[in-house]
């Protein structure tokens, strides 16, 4: 069953083959078995999902449902989701039981997705590994020793092993377009403010955007057609209409310009990364496409300047986090000030509390300007960069990652070998654009993941360009040998 | 650029995170490495350039000022960690 499409699956719930109370059953059944091994789900709520599932077949029967309705799908567990613990994959949240719904899951369970879960993360989205969770590392579903990313991890895992049809993600630096690449799934980080952020627990305001992650281009565009739109409750959110995502999917790609920075296949790529993206370029040129280098000369900067705007961004907003509101409170406070040290000590993890740091010392008295006001003019150059490039070509191609999934525990020691994970995807978020990763083959068993970046609000163009491929190759069809035969 | 013992505790008071010493010397060196990976922004020149804040360059978008949310007092102090009388309680501020 979770090899099918959405498509797939949603004319058969119309055909009445399948109930959605049984899809549901089918996939709980499934995570029950499989998700020991995995960890990628922090909350099961078998009773809601029941519920949802009943209210599908409903819509079904009557004759109301779109291509969402019934489908299992999972949130990851910064989506606030009224009624359902969200904990953000920190022990700060362990306790939070949202009293409202976010824009996102609220706007999926809409269209009648069946919501299973909340998925693991890296606490408050900040990692590349997942190892950075509270509620323990999610595992690779390709080799269980080996990390599935971050900070969207227990997203791209559950997705990769069947678990669910599809998966909300975030993306600040790469959060859902690294995971999707080391767990062979297809991902989408939209233009920033093409959907709505209002419901997400913020890590960098200026940075964070929600996407679809699924094994498909086509699912993710059904996602993405739920997902987008204004939202009068987010204020930075774009007032411009929404593409149909599902429209032009299957035009041809002839004349497509495709632009190769040439940053993005220097020195620390894995070669064997770096062939199978060449093939993969290869793939789309006998699709009709040509091929274009081009140079974003300031891709280097990308890691400090956002090292120092997203942490400075979170130390900000993650001074909410007080012990009075909401979330965890350290026993018996012998003042305000004691409250809210111990609180913030207890409740927050290694790497939040070095990147809350790191930004209260960037935006500390005597420093602003040599280091958030620095890091917001690279972030203009960054921009420019992309402006001019995408000028020249339609789309710009490259690597998500130097390399293919790790081993878990293999980067943890060094503070920023982590950091330096993020090269090839930090850009796009300090930028704005949107991009993918998509499928394109695999190197000793794991999975590669070829970053697809656009012009802004060009997802239509994206999961067009994504579609294509995926119509001509099967990488996002393989299933890992754990998902097989439950 | 490095921070010293120093310079740990006092952002670490700024941030509200009461760290032990072991901490203090654990961040010491992962707050450094992080201080001298961004230092290369400073050999850039980006003199004539505007910072870039929102990457669509939007500004503020205002509401009509009118009362817009109903009242659900009960089901904010849900999650609070004590409260009494409809309000949130805090330790003693002033003696």
């Amino acid at each position: 069953m979770f090899e099918q499409s959405i498509s797939t699956l949603a004319q058969k719930l119309r055909d009445k083959d399948i109930s959605s109370v049984e899809l549901t059953r089918h996939f709980l059944a499934r995570i029950a078995k499989l998700d020991t091994q995995l960890n990628s789900f922090i909350t099961v709520d078998e009773k809601k999902a029941l519920e949802q599932a009943v209210a599908a077949d409903h819509l079904l029967k009557i004759g109301q449902a779109t291509a969402l309705t019934g489908i299992p799908i999972a949130h990851k567990d910064l989506f606030c989701t009224e009624g359902t613990l969200t904990t953000c994959g920190s022990k700060m949240l362990n306790n939070f039981i949202p009293p409202y719904e976010s824009t996102v899951t609220h706007r999926i369970q809409q269209a009648g997705a069946v919501m299973l879960g909340k998925t693991n993360m890296d606490e408050f989205a900040m990692g590349s590994s997942n190892e950075n969770s509270f509620y323990g590392a999610v595992k690779n579903p390709w080799n269980l020793d080996k990390v599935p990313g971050g900070s969207s991890g227990g997203s791209a895992a559950a997705v990769a092993a069947g678990l669910v049809m599809a998966t909300t993600g975030t993306d600040t630096g790469g959060s859902i377009r690294q995971p999707a690449s080391f767990c062979g799934i297809t991902g989408l980080k939209p233009t920033y403010g093409r959907v709505s952020r209002f419901g997400m627990i913020a890590y960098a305001s200026s940075l964070d955007q929600a996407g679809p992650m699924a094994k498909s281009a086509e699912d993710c565009a059904h996602l993405m057609q739920a997902m987008a739109g204004f939202d009068d409750k987010d204020s930075t959110s774009a007032e411009k209409p929404t593409d149909d995502y599902l429209e032009n999917l299957n035009a041809p790609l002839t004349g497509l310009i495709i632009g190769l920075p040439k940053e993005y296949f220097g020195d620390g790529l894995d070669s064997n990364v770096a062939n199978a993206i060449m093939t993969a370029i290869k793939e789309f040129e006998k699709l009709g496409a040509t091929v274009k280098e081009i140079s974003l000369p300031n891709l280097q900067l990308s890691i400090p300047s956002y090292y120092v705007i997203a942490p400075s961004e979170a130390s900000s907003n993650l001074s909410r986090f007080d012990g009075v509101r909401f979330g965890h409170r350290c026993e018996n406070p012998k003042d305000l000030l004691d409250m809210y040290m111990r609180t913030r000590a207890e409740g927050f993890g290694t790497e939040v509390q070095k990147r809350i740091m790191v930004g209260t010392y960037a935006l500390s008295e005597g420093y602003y300007d040599a280091y958030y006001v620095k890091a917001q003019k690279i972030r203009r150059l960054i921009k420019n960069d992309f402006v001019k490039a995408l000028e020249e070509v339609d789309v710009i191609m490259g690597p998500v990652a130097p390399t293919t999934a790790f081993d878990l525990g293999s980067k943890t020691n060094d503070p920023v070998a982590m950091y330096l994970e993020d090269i090839y995807t930090l850009s796009v978020n300090l930028a704005g654009i949107p991009a993918m990763s998509i499928p394109a083959g695999f190197i000793d068993g794991m999975p590669v993941g070829l970053q697809i970046m656009g012009n802004y609000f060009a997802e239509a163009k994206l999961l067009n360009v994504a579609h294509q491929y995926q119509q001509h190759t099967d990488w996002h069809l393989q299933t890992p040998s754990m998902a097989k035969g439950a | 650029m490095s921070i010293d013992k120093q310079g740990v505790q006092k952002i670490a008071h700024l941030a509200r995170l009461a760290l032990t010493d072991e901490d203090v010397d654990q961040y010491q060196h992962s707050l450094s490495s992080v201080l001298a990976l961004v230092e290369q922004m400073q050999s850039v020149n980006t003199d004539g350039v505007e910072p870039l804040s929102n990457p669509l360059e939007m500004t503020q978008r205002l509401r009509e000022d009118k009362v817009t949310e109903e009242n659900r007092r009960d089901a904010f102090l849900a999650n609070a960690a004590q409260t009494e009388a409809g309000l949130f309680l805090v330790p003693k501020v002033i003696d």
